[in-house]
Order: structure tokens, then C-alpha cells, then sequence
């Protein structure tokens, strides 16, 4: 499942760093391991996916074994062990969200970017995938956009098209 | 109208800020709590209140409060369950994005109630925006001297942390949150010892939902008598429903528990009805674990009388002819809508969910995912019905957490009630790749009490 991607050891920004520091200080002395969760969205915000490198660098800061990072992002299903599109459409696909069109709006995605699920595109722009509850059910259908993962509401093929566009064009 | 007790000032604007949230009342709990009640004494009012947990097990707070053990030197902690993921729930979402102080004051409360110097706001890493809100808010209240080093000038420390979580269903369950609070997969843990031993890092520790710890602050603003006067019987106090689904008007209610089903569904004042002029097939009243109902059994018990959002109405005839309050995620289906489809559905939902641990749920989901899809896309048997429910019944009980059970209801549940769907699945395979099965029975008056015996 951990394909090696990528080869060169990986270094982190000064500002991830920082972050990270932060975010460690959280915790008890001794319990840092509980900043492995919120560290990997960083890295994941900064880089775009966890690669073995980028997990291995983790588990350094962390001074914990390079497989309690693995384990914990290949769990976890926001972490993106392969490259993604810079933007990934992750759509709702429960139940609730299928009663008001979810299932016909993934179609509509599909078709308009011209790849399967979990694709990304020739222009290295987009993929998309589906994913289970985002707990915005009176809301549906509904996707989300990481790193910072904005919610769009109420949405349907029109909607999803004039999205489209807009990413494009930043 | 009904009282609103968590949602009264959600329309003013300005209200996910500390000075408008103050203007209308808030932090008035805290400087209550710490400056005139020993920390026994805010468990008292909440154990009086009868508040009963929201997440959706319906526990008494005050009782798991109560539990906690306190042992000298050992450090406590309050962890608040934000980590909202079941189909249909989209309460804790709501109240975090326009009232996140209702949050942050009701865990400085919590907190000093269980004598918890560091806390923590787990919430489901999807949650981004929502997180960066309770950043926000935190970093207000702290400013404002509501946290951090002696707290109003009372000696009280407490500081307070949000903690994204990575997209795992499963650490809505309290002992997988904690899991995934240190850093590792979410694994349920068995139980005992229960968290109130312990919990985080070993430690005693209470989880609560979002919705649970809010409720507090109008608890101890007006006093747990005053709060058990709301509702009825033992569900005391008002309820947030996320209502979803086929409805004029979906979105997050707050009822005062005891309301008519009927009237939550029709009134202007709530879901304003079935949407686009159809009529109601089923529903799901509790988020997707708990069992389907047909449309007759949603409003009426078996004998014929209303049937009503509480905890007792709501479960009332029990598995045979009843469902669930759950964490109050109400999903309605209109007549157009496919039970056998909805029903794979909920079985994927749970395959992906399923953590790995336990053979029975791992490998369980994964075939009634399976036999769920054949019979949704024509090629089902009819032995797969009755598959079907062998299958939950093995899994049922026989896990380590409630997730097993989880995903057995929705199943065994729909089959028991829409059986007739399933069976004309397998009897008409290609028709029901082009149309529903409609609304048939369901929804015309139960003539009497329905007995269902199942082996």
C-alpha cells in the first residue's frame, strides 16, 4: 500500500517547524506523541501528500519509530498516501446526501474532469473522490476542498460547473 | 414556541464573538460556577437537571460525572466528544460554527466541575473551519480572563485545546477518541476499566458530546430543577434534531424533548413536511444506527397513539415496532426513495468504518456490504434476505465496541419492515433497476398491534 514515491530525504519549512513546536507544547512532557495527528495535516497542508519521506521526517521530530506514523496515516482516511490534484473534490456520498442527488452529482464531477474517482487530471489540477458523512446532512449534497477544507452547500451540477471554473482560474 | 435554551440567540448577529455573546448573557454560568459553587456542588445541579448524554448512548451526565475517580496527584481531564460523523447528525457542526462560546463555556464549567486542568476539544479533522473557530473563541475567552492562570481571580487554572482528528467514524467512540487523542490509530479499547479510571494518558477522564457540555450552561444559569421542568418524564430539557432528508425545511431544531413526531415533520415551525408535495415512506430518527422505520410506526406507537421525540416514545415497542433518539439525526425518505438502496448504503458506510479489530464487524459489514449491492443491482437471491440477518445477529454483540451493533440495526431493521422491498428485488430484477417500489403500505394505519416474532 506505501508506495516509495519519493526518494530524497524531505525537509521542513522553518514556519512548519514553528508550527509544529506549537503544537507539541500542547501536551503533557512525555506525550508528544499526541501531536501526530495535528502535525500530519500541517505536513499535508504544506507539501500536498505524506509521502515515506515526509512520514519518516515526522517520526524524527516525533523521536517515535517511522511505522506509528504509517499506521496512523494509512488509518485515517484525510491523509493522502499518493499525489493528489492541488485541489481535491471530496463529495458526500451517505446516505442523507444520496437522498437529495449526491450519487447523481459524482457523475456530474466524473464527466467534467474527465477522470475516474481517485484520478487526478492531465493538468494536475484536480481529483476527486467520494467520502462518508461530513456531517452537513440538511445541507446536502455537499463537498469539501482541503488543505482548508471549505464546505460548499446545497449544491447541483450548475453550482459544481461555476466551482470548477473558478479554481481554475486562480 | 418552544423554549430555546442552546439556540435562543443564534440569529443575532455578531454572536460567535465573546462581546455579543457576553452582551446576551454568556459567561454568566462561569463566573457563577467558580465564584459561588464548590465543584461538587455544579455536579449536583447537572446530576438534579436529569441531562442525559447527547452523543447518543442517553447516559445521565451528572452519573458519568460522578464516576470519575480522584486519586491525589493524578492529573484529570475533560475530553469533549466533537468528532460528529454519524449519517444524518449535524448538530454539534452547527452549534461550533455560530456559537462556539455556548462550547468553551460550558467546558469551563465541565472542567472546574471535575477538577480538569487541561482540556481538550477533540473534533473531526473535516471540521477545519469549525477548528480554526474555536481557535478563535479560545484565544478571546483567554484574553478576556476566562482561561488560562486563575481564572476571575478565583485560583482556578485551566487551559483548553482543539484537537483535529484524521477522518475515522470511529473515534466518535469515547475509548477510540482517546486512542486517537495519543497519537495512534482508533482502535476502541476494552472496557473496563472505563475512562473514569482510566482514560487519556492512563488518567481518569470524562468524554462528552458538544451538545452535553452546552447544555450545562443554561443548567447552572438557571438551576438543574428549573431545567428538569422541561420535557417529559426522564427526557428532561430540549434536544437539538438535525433534520435531513426529503423536507421542505431541513436544518437543526431545538425542541423541547416530548414533541409530537408529527408535528416536528409537519409544522411550519419545524420541518414544514415532505418536500415537492410527496409523502412520507420511512424514517431513520436517531442518525443511521439506529433502526428504519416505516412512515405508519414514525408517528404512531403500535397501539395507536402519538408517538413522541423522547427517549422513552421514541424506543417504545422496542426493536419490534420502535427505534431509537440516538444523537437525534431524523433522516426522512419520501415515496420515491429506495429502502434496499439506502440500506447498502449505511452497509458500505459501516465496511468503511469498521476499524479492523473485531472478525465478527470487519469481515460482517464487509459481506452484508456485498449481499446488500447484489440484491440493490438485480442479482440478489432470496436467501440473501435471510442471510442478511444471520449475519447482523453474528455480529451483534459480539464486538468490542457498539459500531458492530452500529451497523447490524440499520439492517436487521429494514428487513424486518420492508421486507416486502427486498423480496420484490429478487422477484423483479430488472424493473427494479428502472423503478422504485414506492410507498406501498407503509404509510396507511397500523389496523392492530403488529407482533413480530423472529428465531
Amino acid at each position: 500500500m506505501l508506495k516509495v514515491e519519493e526518494q530524497q530525504p524531505v525537509t521542513f519549512s522553518s514556519a512548519l517547524i514553528a508550527k509544529c513546536d506549537e503544537i507539541s507544547s500542547r501536551y503533557p512532557e512525555g506525550k508528544q506523541k499526541s501531536a501526530l495527528l495535528p502535525i500530519l495535516h500541517e505536513v499535508q497542508a504544506e507539501r500536498g501528500w505524506l509521502s515515506a519521506a515526509a512520514m519518516d521526517k515526522v517520526a524524527e521530530y516525533l523521536k517515535i519509530e517511522p511505522i506509528e506514523v504509517y499506521e496512523v496515516a494509512s488509518f485515517y482516511s484525510m491523509y493522502f498516501l499518493k499525489p493528489q490534484g492541488k485541489y481535491v473534490l471530496e463529495v458526500c456520498r451517505t446516505g442523507p446526501c444520496c437522498l437529495v442527488g449526491a450519487e447523481k452529482l459524482m457523475d456530474h464531477i466524473e464527466g467534467t474532469l474527465g477522470v475516474k474517482e481517485g484520478e487526478v487530471t492531465a493538468d494536475g489540477l484536480f481529483s476527486w473522490r467520494g467520502v462518508e458523512c461530513l456531517a452537513a446532512c440538511g445541507f446536502g449534497p455537499v463537498l469539501q476542498i482541503g488543505p482548508e477544507y471549505t464546505f460548499y452547500e446545497n449544491l447541483d451540477a450548475q453550482k459544481v460547473d461555476t466551482l470548477i471554473e473558478e479554481l481554475r482560474k486562480k | 414556541m418552544a423554549r430555546k435554551l442552546l439556540l435562543e440567540h443564534i440569529n443575532v448577529p455578531g454572536i460567535n464573538t465573546l462581546d455579543v455573546y457576553r452582551q446576551k448573557g454568556g459567561y454568566r454560568a462561569v463566573e457563577k460556577a467558580l465564584k459561588t459553587l464548590t465543584p461538587d456542588e455544579v455536579v449536583e445541579e447537572v446530576k438534579k437537571s436529569g441531562l442525559r448524554g447527547r452523543g447518543g448512548a442517553g447516559f445521565p451526565t451528572g452519573m458519568k460525572w460522578s464516576f470519575l475517580a480522584k486519586p491525589e496527584g493524578v492529573a484529570r481531564y475533560l475530553v469533549c466528544n466533537a468528532d460528529e460523523s454519524e449519517p444524518g447528525t449535524f448538530k454539534d457542526r452547527y452549534l461550533m460554527t455560530y456559537i462556539p462560546h455556548a462550547l468553551i463555556e460550558g467546558m469551563i464549567v465541565a472542567s472546574y466541575a471535575l477538577g480538569a486542568k487541561t482540556s481538550f476539544i477533540y473534533v473531526r479533522g473535516e471540521m477545519m473551519p469549525q477548528i480554526r473557530i474555536l481557535e478563535r473563541a479560545i484565544a478571546e475567552a483567554k484574553a478576556a480572563g476566562f482561561l488560562g492562570k486563575n481564572i476571575l481571580g478565583t485560583g482556578y487554572d485551566l487551559e483548553l485545546f482543539v484537537q483535529p482528528g484524521g477522518g475515522a467514524y470511529i473515534c466518535g467512540e469515547e475509548t477510540a477518541l482517546l486512542e486517537s487523542l495519543e497519537g495512534k490509530r482508533g482502535n476502541p479499547r476494552i472496557k473496563p476499566p472505563f475512562p473514569a479510571i482510566a482514560g487519556l494518558y492512563g488518567c481518569p477522564t470524562v468524554v462528552n458530546n458538544v451538545e452535553s457540555i452546552a447544555a450545562v450552561v443554561p443548567i447552572i444559569n438557571d438551576g438543574g430543577d428549573e431545567y428538569m421542568k422541561i420535557g417529559i418524564g426522564r427526557s428532561t430539557g430540549t434536544k437539538l434534531i438535525s433534520a435531513s432528508g426529503n423536507l421542505v425545511k431541513p436544518g437543526v431544531y431545538e425542541i423541547e424533548l416530548g414533541l409530537p413526531v408529527e408535528e416536528f415533520i409537519y409544522s411550519d415551525e419545524y420541518c414544514g413536511g415532505i418536500a415537492n408535495g410527496k409523502r412520507l415512506k420511512a424514517t431513520v430518527a436517531g442518525g443511521s444506527s439506529v433502526p428504519v422505520l416505516p412512515a405508519n410506526l414514525t408517528l404512531k406507537l403500535a397501539n395507536g397513539e402519538p408517538r413522541l421525540m423522547s427517549y422513552e416514545s421514541l424506543s417504545e415497542g422496542g426493536f419490534a415496532t420502535g427505534t431509537m433518539m440516538g444523537s437525534g439525526g431524523f433522516i426522512a425518505f419520501d415515496e420515491d426513495q429506495c429502502i434496499v438502496r439506502n440500506t447498502w448504503n449505511f452497509a458500505r458506510f459501516y465496511h468503511h468504518e469498521s476499524c479492523g479489530q473485531c472478525s465478527p464487524c470487519r469481515e460482517g459489514t464487509g459481506w452484508m456490504e456485498k449481499v446488500l449491492h447484489r440484491l440493490e443491482h438485480g442479482h440478489g437471491k432470496m436467501s440473501d434476505i435471510d442471510l442478511l440477518v444471520d449475519v447482523s445477529r453474528k455480529i451483534e454483540g459480539n464486538t468490542i465496541c457498539p459500531l458492530g451493533d452500529a451497523a447490524a440495526w440499520p439492517v436487521a431493521s429494514a428487513i424486518r419492515h420492508f421486507r416486502d422491498e427486498f423480496e420484490w428485488h429478487v422477484k423483479e430484477p430488472i424493473k427494479s433497476q428502472e423503478t422504485n417500489y414506492g410507498i406501498a403500505k407503509y404509510a396507511e394505519p397500523i389496523a392492530k398491534p403488529e407482533v413480530t416474532t423472529e428465531n
